[in-house]
């Protein structure tokens, strides 16, 4: 596990007091919105996260930047790499 | 044949045609799970999803802040210990008014069973919540205040605008109740400031079970219902398909008719306390006089059991209510009524009139006809009458 601190972020996805597989389908969602380079901020509670999360950012091709531990939840990290978000390559035209 | 009056309209109310018609596919042809990822089901989620959007602009909400629930009930409960668990950290202390429905009222009772505070605030005699002493009762752990927009009891609407400042000056989330007015009056939820607002199909004729919570975009709320990814995880269950499309329905037809119902209900309502107070000596109108829902009639008549009144009323074809399961179930005084100074002998005559759109003139003139005869005959057989007479008026 990869702990971070004071990391900037571009957009944040608040997930507290929601679990499995909520943690899996948003972050994708809101990935889609952003653009190449940014930074997502995961807000969350669930514990199965801090596994779920890294591993499917490599699924996926995101990468996990890290994680850090604030008062009331943790707060997972993901630069938006390429695609859609879900792994998939946008398609245009 | 007798003729049928129906003035219960808070209880329930007749499901529209259109409304109807409109649920009708979803129960056979389109049947699928929204959950699944075929057409059958990805339609249906599309479908749930218009209809989020059509109550969110019922209600000037964005479509991701409406979770469909099963009702008001469910919807209170949800604000209520959505809240109260999800802010734990924060603080400890809730305050609701005195006059909510059971559904807030025994929720917050039910943090008092937990390491909580809850401060019950009092309404004065028309039912109206200040503003001002709500602001003295809030303290630095205080996460969650609770009035409801307008009591089915006695229809009194609140100051939510002036009581939401306070909540927002003091960093408190604030849920209303506003299941008696969602379908009776235009109701906004910016404009009214609430964080949290809880709505049932009811007042606009969608079925009974159908209802929904607007919470604001942005804030924590701890799901009641665990499980899968419906409503954004913050409800798991396989959704009410068919209810929800009546209830998206019925809030798009509600949006224009609004106002027509209001002066339609509100000229029946005027004639028919007009009527009472002129007709029957020693009743309290209950509740603000002015600011109070437009089809809202509530009453107190000295010296018989509500209940029994309804029950020989329901003998002419008048459909009316106590106004609280207290009265009528449990024969126990109306917590709303006792909180708003009504002797408890007097609250025992507890009656309520909710008018619809389909009400008319002749039903007041039927009702106005038939109610002091049967007040007569129960007090004839009263002990209490007599000795009462002059409190009421």
């Amino acid at each position: 596990m990869k702990f971070v601190k004071d990391i900037k972020a571009d957009d944040t996805l608040d997930l507290v007091c929601r679990m499995c597989p909520l943690h899996l389908l948003e972050p994708g969602e809101k990935l889609a919105c952003m653009k190449e380079g940014q930074v997502l901020e995961i807000l969350t509670d669930y514990d199965g996260a801090l596994e779920d999360i890294p591993s499917w950012c490599d699924k996926c091709g995101q990468e996990f930047i890290g994680i850090e531990e604030d008062e009331d939840c943790y707060k997972l990290y993901i630069r938006k790499k390429k695609g859609n978000g879900d792994g998939k390559e946008s398609v245009s035209g | 044949m007798e003729r049928k009056v129906y003035l219960d309209n808070a209880a329930a109310t007749p499901v529209r045609k259109e409304v109807i018609e409109e649920m009708m596919p979803y129960f056979d042809r389109e049947f699928g799970n929204p959950s699944t990822v075929y057409d059958l089901g990805s339609r249906v989620k599309a479908v749930i999803d218009e209809q989020r959007a059509k109550v969110a602009e019922l209600i000037g909400a964005r479509p991701e802040e409406i979770i469909f629930t099963s009702g008001g009930t469910e919807a209170n409960n949800l604000a209520v210990k959505g809240i109260a668990f999800a802010h734990r950290k924060k603080g400890n202390h809730i305050i609701v008014s005195a006059i909510e429905h059971h559904s807030v009222l025994n929720s917050a009772r039910f943090f008092e069973r937990l390491d909580y505070e809850v401060t019950f605030l009092q309404a004065d005699e028309y039912g109206l919540v200040d503003p001002n002493r709500l602001k003295e009762l809030i303290r630095p752990e205080t996460i969650l205040v609770s009035i409801t927009h307008a009591s089915n009891e006695i229809g009194t609407i609140e100051p939510l605008a002036e009581i939401a400042e306070v909540c927002k000056e003091n960093n408190v989330f604030f849920h209303t109740d506003a299941v008696a007015t969602v379908g009776n009056v235009p109701v906004n939820v910016k404009e009214l400031g609430v964080d949290l607002l809880s709505l049932s199909g009811i007042p606009l004729r969608a079925p009974k079970g159908t209802g929904a919570l607007y919470f604001r975009k942005g804030l924590r709320l701890m799901p009641l219902m665990h499980g899968g990814i419906q409503e954004s995880g913050r409800r798991g269950g396989t959704e009410n398909v068919p209810g929800i499309v009546g209830l998206g329905k019925a809030a798009e037809l509600a949006k224009a008719e609004i106002p027509a119902k209001v002066s339609h209900v509100k000229a029946l309502r005027d004639k028919l306390v007009n009527g009472v107070l002129e007709k029957i000596e020693a009743v309290k109108y209950t509740g603000h006089p002015e600011n109070r829902l437009s089809g809202h009639a509530s009453f107190c008549v000295q010296a018989i059991e509500g209940e029994a009144l309804v029950f020989m009323l329901s003998s002419h074809g008048i459909y009316a209510n106590t106004g609280s399961a207290c009265a009528s179930k449990a024969l126990k005084t109306s917590p709303v009524l006792v909180a708003i100074g009504v002797p408890a002998e007097l609250a025992q005559g507890s009656i309520v009139f909710t008018l619809d759109i389909n009400n008319t003139e002749e039903d007041i003139d039927y009702v106005l006809e038939k109610l002091p005869p049967v007040v007569d005959r129960l007090r004839a057989m009263s002990p209490l009458w007599g000795k009462a007479k002059p409190q009421a008026a």
